[in-house]
């Protein structure tokens, strides 16, 4: 019993971390009906960034702000510099751009940082919690609340401001938001800064656990790329619950099968969705119009 | 005699392999040169499925793996012959496209992407974990192909660097040429109508989901054989082959020259295999350059560098 509950404990803090992921591919694939490869890459600046800003002297909330709205800069930079001159080009160029983005980052990254792991203090403290015979960290419970938090200020802004709901308005029909006024242009540098800043807030929570370094990208962008597919491309509370679902999983499969497959798990889900239902669990059904 | 545009991308290629290694200052461009043409061999795989389907792969990779580790496998605990072992690695790579692309291909959009994705990762994990049998990430032996001595024996001495660089540019020239025929078949003109309107190909009786598997399964086969001829050249394998960067780099060195044309693809392969032996300079950068000229190509020069160059030589819009 206190085996599986600590299994389900590292399981949501990963998935909270994956949901954030997922949810970033989410809010850009709603803005431009892009899959953006360089989200992981998000994730690591976040961590990276936090780590060299704490070292030159920074206090770590401050440093931590300062990564966040960083990665969020290169965000809209991504967008204005590489997604928009593209408009309108096929699908594998924009898939294409993206992971020739995210090769791009993380060698300026290798540059600009080093290539060390690295990591900094938790936030409160490193003695684990006990809970019914089973341990979790307090930077866990961060991980948990972090992720909770973003999701609940994105639906508030998605359901109660006028922007959010331009950009809701954006993502279903482009022109036609175009045609009520709505600055579209805005709405996608908006969705990018957005997306990137949940991106660098997922690296910021979860380094102390996981540590970071220039590489750590990759993974992070395939996994959350699968954590969005199983939910549903497109759909906000799919990510939240594809990526709860694939770190449980990912928690399941390393505890109870092999340590070594952990990471298959997303694979063979992605394959497993695809096969049995290509919408994903929340996804809408579409059609084409001929 | 009227030059066809087939007949002139097999002869440009043919020229290209013959004539090359008069200008080679060392051995060493032998290698490179193979090197070469084995991606050129895969990205021709790659314009059969981008280029004439518009399907788009990013686990082509997974294919040269098993291709490559076949090459490893069989001979040892099946006893096949190496040549034997590239055949075994296309008939299983074709049967695992089929299966994979089977049930996604009815799909439309980037699912194909998404799930061989998932399935060369997969691959690779397999590959890197199961040590008992492919002795993990350090990689494995392969023996040799024995053609090279063959060929002594009938009085025609190579170095080995001279072998592979000819053996892999007729195996290429090879590949070239069935794509270039497929492409004038009746199936090579329903891929391209299905590429230009999924709807407008099927309205005229072209059983859209079948033929987009056909494309999968033959371009998982040039993988395979790309796969085969890398072990069997290096002697020696590991899981990188099958790797996720390794997919990556067969897509964009296809897109990067010209999807759409198997010169543009193999000058592409071309650019791409070169870029890092001469980034080895400034080794720190490599990745920065590499994300960047995949960037730039893909918003300045859509269809790909070759098409690109070409119309500017021509001088016209058209």
């Amino acid at each position: 019993m206190s085996e599986l509950l600590q299994f389900l404990f590292s399981g949501v803090t990963v998935g909270a971390v994956y949901a954030l992921v997922a949810l970033g591919f989410t809010i850009i694939y709603n803005a431009s009906d892009v899959v953006n490869f360089a989200q992981g890459e998000f994730v690591m600046l976040g961590g990276m960034a936090t780590v060299f800003a704490h070292a030159a002297g920074l206090p770590l909330p401050l440093a931590a702000l300062v990564a966040i709205v960083g990665t969020a800069a290169v965000g809209v930079a991504l967008n204005r510099l590489a997604i928009e001159p593209a408009r309108g080009a096929p699908v594998v160029s924009l898939i294409i751009i993206t992971i020739g983005a995210s090769i791009f980052i993380r060698g300026a990254a290798q540059l600009v940082f080093d290539k060390q792991i690295h990591t900094f203090p938790a936030f409160s403290g490193d003695d684990p919690i006990r809970i019914l015979g089973a341990t979790i960290l307090p930077q866990s419970l961060w991980v948990i609340a972090g992720a909770v938090l973003v999701f609940v200020a994105l639906w508030l802004f998605f359901t109660r401001t006028l922007l959010g709901r331009a950009v809701l308005a954006t993502s279903n029909n482009r022109l036609a938001a175009q045609l009520v006024g709505i600055n579209t242009n805005f709405v996608m540098t908006l969705s990018f800064a957005l997306s990137a800043g949940i991106g660098a807030l997922a690296g910021v929570l979860v380094t102390p656990i996981t540590l970071t370094s220039y590489d750590v990208g990759l993974t992070l962008a395939l996994k959350g790329f699968a954590a969005a597919m199983l939910g549903g491309m497109g759909n906000p509370k799919g990510a939240l619950a594809g990526g709860l679902l694939l770190g449980l999983l990912e928690a399941m499969t390393a505890g109870y099968l092999s340590s070594q497959y952990k990471d298959a798990a997303a694979f063979v889900v992605i394959l497993a969705v695809l096969f049995l239902m290509p919408q994903g669990l929340f996804g809408r059904k579409s059609t084409d119009r001929v | 005699m009227k030059l066809t545009p087939k007949t002139a991308t097999l002869l440009v290629l043919a020229a290209l392999v013959a004539i090359t290694p008069f200008f080679f200052p060392s051995g060493y461009y032998y290698r490179v040169g193979a090197l070469i043409f084995v991606n050129g061999l895969a990205v021709t795989g790659i314009v059969i499925l981008t280029g004439y389907a518009g399907q788009v792969s990013l686990g082509h990779a997974g294919f040269a793996g098993i291709g490559g580790y076949a090459c490893a496998l069989a001979p040892v605990h099946l006893g096949l012959h190496p040549a034997l072992a590239v055949v075994l690695g296309a008939v299983m790579s074709a049967a695992l496209a089929w299966l994979v692309g089977r049930p996604i291909l009815r799909l439309k959009g980037y699912y194909l992407g998404v799930a061989s994705l998932g399935m060369g990762i997969l691959i690779s994990m397999v590959l890197n974990n199961e040590r008992w049998l492919t002795r993990g990430p350090d990689g494995i032996d392969v023996p040799d192909l024995g053609l090279r001595g063959v060929l002594k024996d009938w009085g025609l001495n190579l170095s080995n660097g001279e072998f592979w660089y000819f053996f892999s540019g007729i195996v290429m020239i090879l590949g070239a040429w069935a794509a270039l025929n497929l492409h004038q078949s009746p199936t090579g003109r329903a891929l391209r109508a299905l590429h230009g309107s999924e709807i407008a190909a099927r309205t005229v009786g072209v059983d859209v989901s079948r033929l987009k598997l056909q494309a999968f399964v033959i371009s998982a086969v040039y993988a395979s054989v790309s796969g085969s001829l890398l072990a069997l050249q290096n002697k020696f394998i590991t899981p990188d082959v099958a790797g996720f960067m390794h997919s990556i780099e067969m897509v964009t060195m296809a897109v990067l020259g010209g999807a759409g044309s198997v010169l543009g693809a193999i000058f592409g392969a071309g650019i791409l295999t070169l870029l890092p032996q001469v980034l080895t300079v400034f080794a720190e950068y490599e990745q920065m350059v590499l994300g960047l000229v995949m960037m730039l190509v893909m918003i300045f020069l859509r269809e790909g560098l070759l098409p690109s160059i070409l119309r500017k030589l021509r001088g016209t819009g058209e």
